[in-house]
């Protein structure tokens, strides 16, 4: 994997996630306990032995720099190659969405002076613990111009409503490949992570820049479906697909499931976060814990039931947290009673309070809360 | 180089012998403590958090896992353009090389290092105590009298005061003599193995020491006295706070339940004074519904299926269903079995034990002694106990265990 290079483009639509996403990119959305969504896909660049990463960032990502630094963690922060943030170019700010070939085309210089022969591309927002060499061999076999990752969704239940769909020949070869589709015909959805020449990315962004067209899926991909050799590779394992507020909370939830937690945390590789050298969690005598995740550096004198606790969460005395995520110092203070509920950042429930949310629809609270 | 006005150098040598099983392949300091740490991490975030950066770390006993441990020191923000983390091993000279005779005769081999640096003063540190210090002020005090010597000293019970070096010291806190581990203690001041110096002179001692063939190079059998007996000026820095030594098997295991207290005397939680480590990097502990923790240290990447009271879970250890755990510090990546109970006891890193055992004594009728005896349990790290085994410590020589199954 020496020779491929990783691009993970984080313009999306940031409003989906509501009242979490407000002031920090979704790519920086706390997920599963102590990490943050790209934590995911770039801890399986790594291990798959990418050492060239490079982050197309929208606004308001100091959140994202404070928590990636330069690499360090991810032994990213190299002489040569390692970890880039591509801001975005002049004029891009408005307008843009999702696969804007702009944002390619404004850092077409990185993309030419990095030495990588093949270069992966994904989103932050798939989230599962993947071993990109997989792909890659599977790539070089079918001789294919372009190889995207799907995952076939027969039978889970998901709103697919919002996702790219493929659809496959018997030999893998890509036959049709729809945005957002009204009428679903098929169960796979594109993880919208590809793998191609680098070389074939920058003449596709040339190609479509020069006849005005804008978007690497509709105009890159779509139309030349017939032209190049675009194939599907199938992903297996375990996937979350976060795409609003009810998919974030219930694939949280799923991680208290312990083969998932053992699948996406261990499987492939271990997932990489920030460190924040917290003390064990200390559980007092009075403390009743049953069916959660629980990060470092809690202090848990109440009860937690269906939940997960992140880092630093100082849960008091007769406290009872049910079905909820509970985020990084968070306080939650005697007596009170929370269901249902998502609590971004340093929210504070003080002494006695009973706030509920139902379980098709979670109550959200804004970081730094005070209730 | 940039001269700097202090350097710290810090003993990791130790063998820690009385630990026993625990350091069968571990140096002392590289010792797991406190479900997160290594006993060296105390000392290391010190230096850090006191502003000291420039570090030598003697090392000699095992020191692999030490070593790799220590790294470039970036865990501990000591991995610095100049000064930083310096592992110093034993080395060979033109005229041969030898072992460290003892803590002086480390500082000794090392004069080079230092003198790049060309400091004022030295900070002499051990890498096997437990501590929150902050060593500027200690610093400041040396200082303030004009010594030419400062050994931090704690109050500790007199009846333990003859196992400790002790320290006599006049109203101005000068030390009026020194007693190596005294059978009648004259005053309940230990000295904590913590030492200012004033590097010229220190040097000198140093030197004139290495000349003496009788001499077992220790500082506080052999440098502080001589530096007593000239009349050097030397001062006693009053530490008031958590410090143990965590030597023996008892002593470590009463340190990690000292933690477990409702305020514990040792804050791990302190943001102006994090203590830093290597961070495995695993997920959130999952603790499952039929699981009950209570009274209890859990890190990341644990598993919990049965019933953990007043006990310490390092990173990635796994408590099978029914099982009953009870005053016990469980090391890294242990495994236990389902119902299995472990009753005071340490279980070493990465040891598995299987189904059905019981690790501890747990009752009165055990045969062997009358009552139920309160000595701890160790099982070595790496093995695995076979289902149904019953360890009990007063069946163990010397509190260790090293059954091994088929």
């Amino acid at each position: 994997m020496k020779n491929v290079m990783g691009i993970i483009n984080l313009m999306e639509d940031e409003e989906f996630l509501k009242e979490i996403s407000h002031h920090r990119p979704a790519a920086a959305v706390p997920f599963g306990g102590r990490y943050r969504m790209i934590d995911f896909v770039l801890s399986n660049m790594v291990n798959s032995g990418i050492r060239n990463v490079g982050i197309i960032v929208q606004h308001k990502y100091r959140a994202l720099m404070d928590h990636l630094g330069n690499g360090k963690e991810w032994d990213l922060d190299r002489k040569r190659d390692g970890l880039f943030y591509l801001p975005p170019g002049q004029g891009c700010q408005q307008g843009s969405y999702r696969w804007d070939l702009r944002h390619f085309h404004t850092h077409l210089d990185y993309l030419q002076y990095s030495r990588q022969k093949y270069i992966l591309i994904s989103g932050s927002n798939m989230i599962c613990n993947i071993d990109y060499r997989d792909a890659f061999q599977f790539h070089q076999a079918m001789n294919a111009d372009i190889t995207i990752l799907y995952k076939d969704m027969e039978n889970t239940g998901e709103d697919l409503s919002r996702c790219h769909m493929v659809e496959t020949a018997e030999d893998g070869r890509i036959i049709d490949l729809e945005i957002n589709p009204n009428k679903m015909r098929g169960s796979k959805m594109s993880m919208e992570m590809c793998i191609m020449e680098k070389s074939l990315l920058v003449e596709l962004i040339h190609r479509c820049y020069s006849r005005g067209e804008c978007d690497l899926v509709r105009d890159g991909f779509i139309r030349n479906l017939n032209r190049l050799r675009i194939y599907g590779f199938p992903y297996q394992g375990y996937l979350a697909h976060i795409d609003s507020i009810q998919s974030y909370y219930n694939h949280s939830m799923e991680l208290l499931r312990p083969e998932i937690w053992q699948q996406l945390f261990f499987d492939k590789g271990l997932i990489i976060t920030k460190v924040k050298d917290g003390a064990p969690t200390k559980y007092s005598k009075g403390s009743r814990v049953h069916n959660a995740l629980i990060a470092n550096g809690c202090i848990i004198e109440g009860t937690v039931e269906n939940s997960i606790i992140f880092r630093g969460v100082k849960i008091g005395q007769g406290a009872h947290i049910k079905d909820s995520i509970i985020m990084q110092k968070c306080k939650i203070e005697e007596g009170a009673l929370v269901e249902n509920v998502i609590a971004d950042k340093e929210v504070t429930i003080t002494k006695g309070k009973h706030l509920k949310g139902e379980k098709n629809y979670p109550m959200v609270i804004m970081k730094k809360t005070v209730i | 180089m940039q001269s700097k006005e202090c350097v710290a150098m810090l003993l990791a040598g130790g063998q820690g012998s009385r630990l026993g099983v625990l350091t069968k392949k571990l140096a002392k300091p590289a010792v797991p403590f406190g479900g997160k740490y290594r006993i060296i991490d105390f000392t290391l975030s010190n230096c850090n958090n006191s502003g000291f950066d420039t570090v030598g770390v003697l090392t000699q006993y095992q020191p692999l896992a030490l070593n790799t441990y220590i790294g470039i020191g970036s865990h501990w923000d000591l991995d610095r353009k100049n000064g930083g983390v310096t592992v110093l091993p034993p080395f060979v000279k033109e005229m041969g090389g030898e072992w460290y005779k003892g803590t002086a005769n480390a500082i000794y081999q090392n004069i080079e290092f230092v003198d790049q640096y060309r400091p004022k003063y030295l900070l002499v540190l051990s890498g096997d105590h437990i501590y929150k210090m902050d060593y500027s002020l200690m610093l400041d005090f040396h200082k303030e009298k004009q010594a030419d010597a400062t050994i931090a000293v704690i109050e500790v019970p007199w009846e333990e005061a003859s196992s400790f070096g002790i320290i006599n010291i006049a109203r101005d806190a000068r030390i009026i003599d020194f007693e190596e581990k005294p059978a009648v203690p004259k005053s309940n001041l230990a000295s904590m193995g913590v030492y200012i110096f004033n590097w010229e002179l220190l040097k000198k001692y140093l030197e004139e020491d290495e000349q003496n063939p009788r001499s077992s190079n220790d500082f506080g059998k052999n440098i502080i006295p001589m530096m007593l007996k000239v009349g050097q000026r030397m001062y006693a820095y009053p530490f008031k706070g958590y410090w143990r030594d965590v030597g023996t098997i008892e002593s470590l295991w009463q340190a990690n339940m000292d933690l477990l207290s409702d305020k514990p005397k040792l804050n791990l939680n302190d943001p102006k004074w994090t203590i830093y480590s290597v961070n495995p990097n695993h997920p959130p502990q999952y603790i499952a519904p039929t699981a009950r923790v209570t009274g209890s240290l859990v890190n990341e990447g644990c598993m919990v299926y049965g019933e953990v009271n007043h006990s310490i879970l390092f990173p990635g250890v796994y408590i099978g269903e029914g099982a009953k755990i009870n005053d016990a510090v469980i090391m890294p990546n242990a495994k236990i079995g389902a119902n299995t109970v472990i009753e005071r006891a340490i279980i070493g890193v990465e040891a598995v034990i299987e189904d059905r055992c019981q690790v501890g004594c747990l009752d009165e009728a055990c045969g062997r002694c009358s009552e139920p005896c309160s000595r701890i349990t160790v099982v070595e790290g790496n093995i695995v106990v076979a289902g149904g085994s019953v360890l009990k410590s007063c069946s163990l020589a010397k509190n260790e265990l090293t059954v091994r199954s088929s």
